[in-house]
């Protein structure tokens, strides 16, 4: 069963995400327990790519340290192994289509059904080039999360219409990376995302504060952090563990 | 299977951001490709600011040294701001400033790709911001400044390799950050559709002028038509009037770098494997896990971990054929077509040369060869002097 929609049920999704491998893959699964003590409920875990072009600083600095640690795509699904030992929380993997491509689409889904991973991001792969990929992850009962841009207008509706698990709202124009000004409209993109589907929505671009989750939760389905716990990272290193307890339960209002 | 697509290779790998972007781009040019007013505005530049037509020139002294095939070169180096570059940022300045654009964006290796586009912005007043890698604008610090008097704002690019490759990278950055007035003039055949068959049709000039000025001299078509590969522009362009020509050979040199054999390359045809990046899908020099390899060559314009989604499908029906050259082999080249021919050419289209000095002494002498001299190497002097190891700095 894919575990995608119990994030969303009778409440808003905190999803958070972390950069598998920074800054070593044996501190990445104690992270992850961390951030769902504090009440996300959802992980997106970031494969480590050379190039991550949709990513700010923050976030490409994260991808560094994981390669520099010889971080691998293999070890990444063992990780998720361990965590899922421990933890039913929804896990998606947020990556770039080349490190699924050069896996093999089908063993690269193989291995996220055998990890207990429920789906997947791809920033480099619009709607348009969906097709390659999405029958396979389909047939593993995976879902390809779609994204939505400002700057997507009149495709809202077709993207929408074929999301499955939930949408990925981007918030502003530009790379992942703490904003304190996102003047987005994203209310009527919202509304037009629910003209035509009943998948979540989740804000992500952007968010570091408390208060800009709840002023989503009023409009969405839930909010995505990144670049703010990758940055708890880069400071506290191997015992940011505690730290992210605390940020993620800040922002979910735990505390 | 999406747009834009050259067999299996090409594609539209980017991100959602752009997607409404690249759309309107592709019926804008779609539009102007077609109006004569644009293509009319296009050919008075091409011709009086440009110097097209580009000469092709017969080379004597290399054709009776090497004791083999005629030799021709189709000079690019001699337009204006030195390469074959300014062709395709004529044809994309004038079409973003058709589509309301103001300011223009690029990524440059080795700074040709980078001056032409601040030379265009230049002459039709746009704003005017070029990424560059780190290491490239070190290695390139002339070019560096002359962007800088062109009035071009020019970024030095630290991330990844501090090369091409992250000057691509912080391009695309760039432009999902900011695209309603802005333009990303991409210099190769590469990139998501349609930048690779805008910028090979902006590029095509070089053969279709080649064809004609070859007949014209011969009356008959060459036997071997090449270039240098990096993006694969000046390759692409050098190729494209002459594909259907199935009897003439079209030959793209690789960088080599210290060696195939070495992790020290940049020969993607020769190392790499098919992948998807920088919006396409191709053949890039990438480990088993697709990271991207760092990729080295002595030139900083075929610096690059990836070849045209075009070249890739040429390569995959046996229609192009796809040679390394060393660093060794193409400073070699450097200096002997300056010495042969009284022509600096850049160490970019010496990787071309390179190869020709190997194939011309065992063709006929009644065969002849075009060989693409994309840039001139005025840039690369003090490299070379360098790589002597003569202590010469700009």
């Amino acid at each position: 069963m894919n575990r995608i929609a119990s994030a969303f049920q009778n409440k808003k999704a905190f999803i958070g995400f972390i950069t598998a491998g920074d800054p070593d893959l044996s501190r990445t699964p104690e992270f992850i327990l961390q951030m769902v003590r504090g009440g996300a409920d959802l992980i997106e875990v970031g494969i480590p790519f050379s190039d991550p072009i949709a990513e700010g600083p923050v976030i490409q600095d994260a991808n560094v340290r994981a390669l520099s640690k010889g971080c691998t795509t293999d070890q990444v699904f063992d990780m998720v192994k361990e965590v899922r030992r421990q933890s039913d929380v929804p896990i998606v993997f947020m990556t770039y289509l080349n490190v699924l491509f050069k896996y093999g689409y089908e063993k690269f889904c193989d291995r996220c059904v055998e990890c207990g991973a429920d789906g997947m991001i791809i920033p480099d792969m619009p709607y348009e080039e969906r097709e390659e990929l999405l029958p396979i992850a389909r047939a593993h009962d995976l879902r390809l999360i779609s994204m939505i841009a400002p700057t997507s207008k009149e495709r809202i509706r077709m993207i929408a219409k074929e999301a499955e698990g939930f949408i990925y709202v981007v918030s502003s124009m530009g790379v992942t990376g703490m904003r304190n000004d996102i003047k987005t409209d994203i209310g009527s993109m919202i509304e037009e995302i629910r003209a035509v589907t009943d998948t979540p929505a989740a804000v992500g671009f952007g968010i570091h504060t408390r208060a800009q989750v709840e002023e989503y939760e009023k409009i969405a389905d839930g909010s995505i952090v990144g670049s703010a716990i990758v940055r708890i990272i880069a400071e506290y290193g191997e015992n940011a563990g505690e730290k992210l307890y605390d940020y993620v339960a800040e922002m979910t209002g735990k505390r | 299977m999406s747009k834009g697509r050259f067999g299996i290779h090409g594609g539209q790998y980017i991100p959602e951001t752009l997607m409404n972007e690249i759309i309107k781009l592709e019926e804008a040019y779609d539009h102007y490709k077609n109006d004569p007013e644009f293509v009319a505005e296009l050919q008075r530049l091409m011709e009086t600011y440009a110097g097209r037509p580009s000469l092709l020139y017969y080379a004597e002294n290399m054709t009776r040294d090497l004791g083999g095939a005629k030799i021709y070169f189709k000079r690019e180096d001699l337009n204006h701001t030195g390469s074959h570059k300014i062709n395709n940022c004529l044809g994309q300045a004038l079409l973003a400033k058709k589509m309301g654009k103001t300011r223009l964006i690029a990524e440059t290796g080795a700074g040709q790709h980078g001056v032409a586009t601040a030379t265009v912005a230049a002459l039709l007043g746009m704003e005017c911001e070029i990424f560059m890698g780190k290491l490239d604008t070190e290695r390139q610090a002339l070019n560096v400044y002359r962007m800088e008097l062109l009035g071009a704002k020019v970024h030095p690019v630290e991330s990844g390799t501090a090369t091409l490759k992250d000057a691509v990278n912080e391009c695309m950055r760039e432009w999902t950050n900011r695209v309603a007035d802005t333009h990303y003039v991409l210099g190769s055949v590469m990139g998501p559709h349609p930048f690779p068959t805008i910028v090979r049709d902006f590029q095509s000039v070089i053969s279709r002028e080649a064809r004609a000025q070859i007949l014209e001299l011969e009356g008959k078509l060459p036997d071997v038509v090449m270039a240098c590969v990096g993006g694969g522009s000046n390759a692409m362009g050098m190729f494209y009037n002459f594909v259907e020509d199935k009897e003439v050979q079209l030959i793209g040199c690789e960088a080599a770098g210290r060696g195939v054999d070495t992790d020290r390359t940049a020969a993607t045809i020769a190392t790499g494997s098919e992948g998807v990046f920088h919006g396409m899908k191709s053949y890039f020099c990438q480990n088993e896990y697709g990271q991207i390899a760092p990729v080295y060559s002595i030139s900083a314009g075929l610096d690059y971990p990836g070849i045209g989604p075009e070249h890739a499908y040429l390569h995959d029906i046996g229609r192009a054929q796809y040679v390394p050259v060393t660093d060794d082999e193409a400073v070699d080249a450097f200096e002997y077509i300056a010495r042969q021919e009284g022509i600096v050419a850049a160490i970019e289209s010496s990787h071309a040369v390179a190869h020709l000095m190997k194939i011309a002494p065992k063709m006929r002498k009644d065969q002849i060869i075009i060989c693409c001299l994309s840039g001139r190497g005025d840039k690369d002097v003090a490299a070379i002097a360098r790589y002597r190891g003569k202590e010469l700095y700009e």
